[in-house]
């Protein structure tokens, strides 16, 4: 068999599986958001009828859906930068000459990562817990009188992104640590040279330094806060008051409760055509950034 | 000698960070041997009065979790094997192996990337319910089979093949099957352990596509048999902790003892850009 040949074989079954899998369900959600697919049309598909831009019309005036999107958004705004400043205040502190037993801490604050989302959530549940909670109780002492974090609608995206950012910054501190190592240390040697002080470097050398890393782990960190869903599930099933409904929370329930599936895929691709707006807009960034 | 202030702070801040991180970790453990009750008491008690294995017993005895753990390995295994067997090969052939197109299915694969799987999940639902798989654990595994991210790793790792030994060999007459079986596979190794565990976890974290396809208690997975539980029994905290172990010990242990691996994939990966 000649190389030519079998390099077809090697891709395609892989390409065969993306492709149908894949790629014609992606082509397949843009055809199915144009028409009102809904539980008769899956019981007879002779009830199903195009009807164009309808179910983005229908969907923008929608309220829950705006609700949806404003939580998101909200969820993406704050709870990206807290995750990208604790990311890099444990890269930091890892990389410190002075830091001791630097494998261990590593794997300690990388744990949560490798969790499951559904049983650590069960866990903040209850250290969220209003009466019997470890973080009012902590409060506590500090003189903060009890706060019903998953039960107040002013609370509960905050009590979420708590808990995302415990659960992801392990992540991001790997990416940043492997960046903070590739640093060359020419750089640091110089500028104690010219007197800097910790900070001088830290602001002069090191963020910079940084900076390219910086815009790429927030485009993943991004990427992964849009599609916000099992938090809110497990943790307050979209409430109180649809206060932390996100967009693919709404996108399930509209789909696969109400079994609404054109107009699901047009909130999937509403979703999808944001997070790529938002991603063409870093890469922009990111390309300004790392030029010299 | 005199200590050091700034050495003093940071590691106080690195063991309050580690403490901040694995606090709720540890605290699920102990929760998960106290008696019926015991963690709803003001203050939360950090360790059980006296431990019991009652909570497990209870998991395992009464609830789908027993179940739920079974339909998990098996699904998380089966997956790892089946993304093996198909990025391994594709990712060795975009790097190594010369056809018409390859630059371009491999760009075009790349941009598929900022594609979010959710947008193809109806239409994949649908598909499947054609195909008669809606409620079946081949319909959980199908769609995860090959995936970019997978084949981006594998081809980023077989580059470093040196072109030599592949030549080499096919002059001495080895096959293109041959050659892959007895020189790629086993340079390939440490990736292939990277895959794998990425693959694992992937699979066994996974939440929203079980809980769409299998619609049968009996066949849910840990995760979604963790989240009906939670539904169903809300005052049973300790019980849920006992859950919540079960369901995080076996990735926990899998990442600790191959955390080499996993770290390195994460790292080839977020270089994509």
């Amino acid at each position: 068999m000649k190389a030519a040949h079998a390099g077809w074989v090697f891709v395609s079954p892989a390409l065969f599986m993306i492709a149908v899998f894949f790629l014609l369900p992606v082509l397949a959600a843009l055809g199915l958001s144009l028409t009102d697919f809904d539980i008769y049309a899956l019981a007879r598909l002779d009830n199903l009828r195009f009807v164009g831009g309808g179910n983005y019309l229908r969907l923008l005036q929608t309220p829950l859906f705006w609700k949806a999107l404003g939580n998101t958004l909200f969820f993406v705004i704050v709870g990206v930068p807290l995750s990208i400043v604790a990311s890099l205040a444990a890269a930091l502190l890892l990389h410190s000459a002075v830091a001791r037993g630097k494998a261990i801490f590593r794997t300690a604050l990388f744990a949560p990562v490798v969790t499951t989302l559904v049983a650590v959530a069960v866990i903040w549940n209850y250290l969220l817990h209003t009466r019997y909670g470890l973080i009012n109780e902590v409060l506590g002492w500090v003189g903060i009188s009890p706060i019903d974090w998953l039960g107040d609608p002013r609370w509960s995206m905050p009590a979420i992104i708590l808990f995302a950012v415990w659960k992801n910054a392990g992540f991001n501190m790997v990416i940043f640590l492997a960046a903070l190592q590739s640093i060359p240390e020419e750089l640091y040697e110089a500028s104690r040279i010219e007197g800097a002080t910790a900070l001088q470097q830290l602001r002069f050398v090191t963020l910079p330094s940084l900076a390219p890393t910086m815009v790429l782990v927030s485009i993943l960190t991004m990427a992964g806060y849009f599609q916000l869903f099992a938090e809110p599930y497990v943790m307050t099933q979209g409430g109180p008051l649809q206060s932390t409904t996100s967009v693919l929370y709404f996108m399930y329930e509209e789909g696969f409760k109400w079994w609404n599936l054109g107009s699901a895929s047009a909130v999937a691709f509403l979703l999808f055509l944001l997070m790529f707006a938002v991603t063409l807009l870093q890469s922009f960034a990111l390309r300004r950034w790392s030029e010299p | 000698m005199r200590p050091q202030p700034r050495a003093l702070l940071v590691n106080a801040a690195l063991l309050a960070a580690a403490v901040v991180s694995l606090g709720p970790l540890a605290w699920m453990v102990s929760v998960s041997f106290m008696a019926p009750g015991e963690a709803s008491s003001s203050p939360p008690p950090l360790l059980p009065r006296a431990a019991t294995l009652e909570n497990y017993h209870q998991l395992f005895a009464r609830t789908g979790m027993g179940r739920g753990f079974a339909n998990s390995l098996f699904l998380a295994t089966a997956a790892t094997l089946l993304a093996l067997c198909f990025n391994v090969t594709a990712g060795y052939a975009f790097a190594k192996l010369r056809f018409a197109g390859r630059e371009r299915i491999f760009r075009l694969l790349l941009g598929a990337l900022i594609i979010p799987a959710q947008v193809a999940m109806i239409p994949l639902f649908l598909l499947l319910k054609q195909l008669g798989l809606v409620n079946t654990y081949l319909g959980v595994l199908l769609p995860s089979v090959a995936n970019v991210f997978g084949i981006f790793l594998v081809r980023q790792y077989a580059l470093s093949i040196p072109d030599e030994l592949l030549e080499a060999a096919r002059i001495d007459g080895a096959g293109e099957f041959r050659l892959f079986w007895s020189i790629v596979l086993p340079s390939l190794s440490p990736i292939l352990v990277t895959l794998a565990i990425f693959t694992f976890l992937g699979s066994w974290n996974d939440f929203l596509w079980p809980l769409i396809v299998l619609t049968d208690d009996d066949r849910h997975t840990l995760p979604v048999a963790l989240a009906s539980l939670t539904r169903e029994h809300v005052q049973d905290s300790e019980l849920m902790m006992a859950g919540g172990v079960i369901t995080v010990l076996p990735v926990l242990v899998l990442f600790l003892v191959l955390q080499r691996y996993y770290i390195q994939g994460l790292l080839a990966g977020s270089i994509k850009g």
